[in-house]
């Protein structure tokens, strides 16, 4: 018996030591997909960032585009074709010739109606066929029936399959390969011997032999795993984490700055939902809503709740994103004079402790958000005593997530909401679903039919202009006023940008954390376990 | 009455003073946030220092205290008489009726209360206060928490029915509604108590998880099931020993509480 507890214990140990120059992190799910043209969910995003090759790649630490299988590109036709100038002699993973052919069939297939490739939808741009020709086996063009805002940074999203390989998606052009994969346990990323990069000293790239992806979700586990050397990243950490990891570890948390993601809060604006005619009309006031995002105290909830590890949102382009930043938008004060004066401006008063409206009624609202969500929670607990300040009586209520999104998209049963963005995008193209008033996504108002304010429509026209240009001064200039329009109405009070938080064990080499995603791998070719090259190639 | 269990009289009415003398006992209102004292250890300011929105941990446990003792006693009450009502009458009823109850029981234990939680918390209006979200909440887990009582009362009252002492009373031609009233209620008290005893934590550390689910009490009312969600962070808890204040109060309160339960068994017997 004792013996066999020893053999137990020794194999456990090997299992988990794993291989000497072996990447282990973890995936909160099983990934769903393993065919990069059908990714939507975050683990599938992973597995094909560290095993698809594409054409152009946005370098997350200078968030500029950078060639990788294409050495060359140019965009014309005001964003309806793109050249492409492709790298020779490069192999799938399977030894199959890499061509414009495989980029065509990319195409196709990305363009295909029965396959509805999520990773496509964002060169939909109008209805036709998209058009690839081959000029010669390394000259590709991609011709859209219409115009494709930032056409050459959607390419970082399409890992070229092969069009000739019996082994189908399965041969990548990327720096790993899928090796095994035991649902529910693990996924193995094996080193492409086939892949094309090499460093400036003429080393085969990567420097890994493998990558091990725990299927993890408990995210307590994962945190005690990493203390005890299991694993050598930890690729996102909340604040909370961050905090008691660096007491224990002060070498191994990065924190990368303000990431693109907002927490916002808004206020429901749709005609039909159920709320009373006085509260629709608080919460159709400009005055009102700038004065909630006067009156809430940002710096505060940094540095309560994000413990430092966030900035004060202005609007809807973080910090993080150099270009598209309007500098001139400023967050709220957090002054209670500011705020009151606003209020008052819109016949607001202040009688015994509470606030009234014009017509006498109490000031009193629901603000709702998700349960388990320790952040929002401690957010909401601050807001409630900043409002409070002014005589406002917030009622907090946490929601199951499924709940909360119903309310908010289907019944619009809610007064306000308190919600987390996940931006993963530096274009403000990406952001047309929000701004654009007939989106779906417009989220206080909306698929409105046309536009139900002078100040949408004003959006909107920014909107559509930035997105049909090609010149990026103007686009700026377009979406710059698009940022000055919310900061003076406030459909959304932008809160925080919390920062990108990472862990990575000192043992993990050439790590170079950035606010883009996936923060601390983007250059998973270019990692190494230990100080040295384990094997020369 | 031993000395334990005069001790464990006087704990219960110093924590039951206590937590209703809290507005003069506490320096702080429960509420009020003090931003530049987040977390502090305990001071001649803050008792039991603050907690992460720098709220005084002192001032909430003694308005939390007042929550739960009132309210989770409360709602184990409820559930022990929706036991009794309905595990009692299947016991002494027998037959039919213990089938159809014990079947019944069965049904309601095997519902996914989960959803039926969801479904109400969704039905409730936004504008709830804190204080009616708490109520509702407890009177949802005194409805909701008979079940596992009912079992345990149903078979206390099928051996008491069979014992010899009923039997010859009822052939001595003592009526049915005497016989339950005068002889069998008194002895199925002990079996009462102790579910109504066993409830009480158990509604606690519900309410906590409740809140899980968006029900339960709402910021920024405090109860023992709130305080106590923060020892999940147990790396603070090492380095803040002070945060299990709520949890030990809960322990000494159940303990005292189950003190005093063996004077009420032994009055029984």
């Amino acid at each position: 018996m004792l013996a066999r507890l020893g053999l137990v214990l020794v194999v456990g140990g090997a299992v988990a030591a794993g291989a000497a120059n072996e990447l282990r992190f973890c995936l909160r799910t099983d990934p769903k997909t393993f065919n990069p043209l059908l990714v939507e969910d975050e683990s599938s995003t992973t597995v094909r960032f560290l095993t698809g090759g594409v054409l152009i790649r946005l370098n997350r630490y200078t968030q500029e585009l950078e060639g990788e299988l294409a050495t060359k590109w140019k965009v014309t036709e005001n964003g309806r074709r793109i050249d492409f100038e492709l790298r020779r002699g490069v192999r799938f993973s399977d030894g199959t010739p890499f061509s414009c052919q495989d980029v065509a069939y990319t195409i196709r297939q990305l363009m295909d109606p029965v396959l509805h490739s999520p990773v496509g939808d964002p060169l939909r741009s109008a209805a036709g066929e998209v058009e690839t020709t081959c000029a010669s086996p390394s000259a590709a063009s991609v011709r859209f029936p219409g115009p494709v805002a930032d056409l050459a940074a959607q390419f970082d999203q399409v890992a070229v399959v092969s069009a000739a390989s019996p082994r189908k998606e399965s041969a990548v052009l990327g720096p790993f390969e899928v090796g095994e994969y035991k649902p529910g346990e693990y996924v193995l990323l094996r080193r492409n011997p086939n892949y094309w990069k090499r460093d400036a000293n003429g080393h085969a790239l990567p420097y890994l032999d493998s990558i091990r992806l725990e299927i993890q979700q408990n995210r307590e586990l994962e945190l005690l795993r990493f203390r005890r050397g299991e694993l050598d990243i930890i690729n996102k950490l909340d604040p909370d984490m961050y905090d008691r990891l660096s007491s224990e570890m002060p070498h191994a948390v990065l924190d990368a700055g303000p990431s693109l993601d907002w927490e916002t809060v808004f206020f429901n604006q749709v005609d039909s939902a159920p709320l009373p005619e006085y509260k629709r009309s608080w919460f159709r006031s400009t005055d009102f809503r700038r004065a909630i995002s006067e009156a809430i105290r940002r710096d505060d909830i940094v540095r309560i709740v994000y413990h430092g590890h966030a900035r004060a949102a202005a609007g809807p382009v973080s910090a993080a994103n150099h270009f598209w930043l309007n500098t001139a938008v400023k967050p709220g004060s957090g002054s209670e004079a500011a705020a009151m004066a606003l209020l008052q401006h819109a016949g607001f008063r202040r009688s015994g402790g509470a606030l009234l409206d014009s017509a006498g009624n109490k000031v009193e609202f629901s603000m709702i958000t998700n349960a388990g969500n320790k952040l929002h929670e401690r957010m909401l607990a601050l807001i409630q005593q900043d409002l409070a300040r002014l005589g406002i009586q917030l009622n907090v209520v946490v929601l199951d997530f499924p709940s909360l999104i119903e309310r908010i998209s289907r019944s619009y049963n809610y007064e306000a909401v308190l919600m987390a963005w996940v931006n993963i995008d530096l274009d403000p193209s990406a952001q047309m679903n929000i701004w654009v008033s007939s989106a779906a996504n417009h989220q206080w108002n909306p698929n409105e039919k046309t536009p139900e304010t002078a100040w949408e429509a004003e959006i909107d026209k920014w909107m559509q202009a930035q997105n049909a240009s090609q010149d990026p001064n103007k686009r700026k200039a377009y979406f710059d006023k698009v940022q000055q329009i919310v900061a003076d109405q406030v459909p959304m009070v932008f809160l925080v940008n919390p920062n990108a938080l990472s862990a990575v064990s000192p043992n993990v080499k050439n790590v170079t954390p950035a606010v883009l995603s996936p923060q601390v791998f983007w250059n998973a070719d270019r990692l190494q376990i230990g100080g040295t090259l384990v094997s020369q190639r | 009455m031993n000395l334990k269990q005069k001790i464990a009289l006087v704990v219960l009415v110093v924590a039951c003073a206590a937590s209703l003398g809290a507005g003069w006992m506490a320096q702080h209102s429960y509420a009020e946030q003090s931003r530049e004292f987040i977390s502090v250890p305990p001071s001649a300011q803050f008792w039991l220092g603050t907690d992460e929105l720098g709220r005084d941990r002192f001032a909430r446990l003694l308005y939390g205290t007042r929550v739960s003792l009132l309210l989770a006693p409360a709602a184990a009450l409820l559930s022990t008489l929706i036991a009794g009502l309905i595990g009692g009458a299947a016991g002494y009823l027998g037959g039919r009726w213990e089938r159809t109850v014990t079947a019944g029981v069965d049904l309601f234990l095997s519902l996914p209360w989960l959803f039926l939680l969801l479904a109400v918390r969704a039905l409730l209006p936004l504008n709830t206060s804190p204080v009616t979200s708490v109520m509702i909440t407890f009177l949802l887990l005194g409805c909701l928490g008979w079940a596992a009582p009912a079992r345990i009362i149903r078979a206390g009252t099928r051996t008491l029915v069979n014992s010899d002492y009923l039997v010859q009373a009822a052939a001595s031609g003592v009526s049915r509604w005497r016989l339950f009233w005068r002889h069998l209620l008194p002895n199925l008290r002990p079996i009462l108590l102790a579910q109504f005893w066993i409830s009480v934590p158990l509604f606690v550390l519900s309410e906590a998880n409740l809140g899980l689910l968006g029900l339960g009490v709402s910021e920024p009312l405090p109860s023992w099931g709130a305080m106590l969600r923060e020892l999940e962070n147990y790396s603070a808890v090492l380095q803040n020993p002070w945060m299990l204040a709520p949890a030990v109060l809960l322990v000494i309160v159940v303990s005292c509480l189950q003190l005093l339960l063996r004077t009420e068994e032994s009055v029984a017997c």
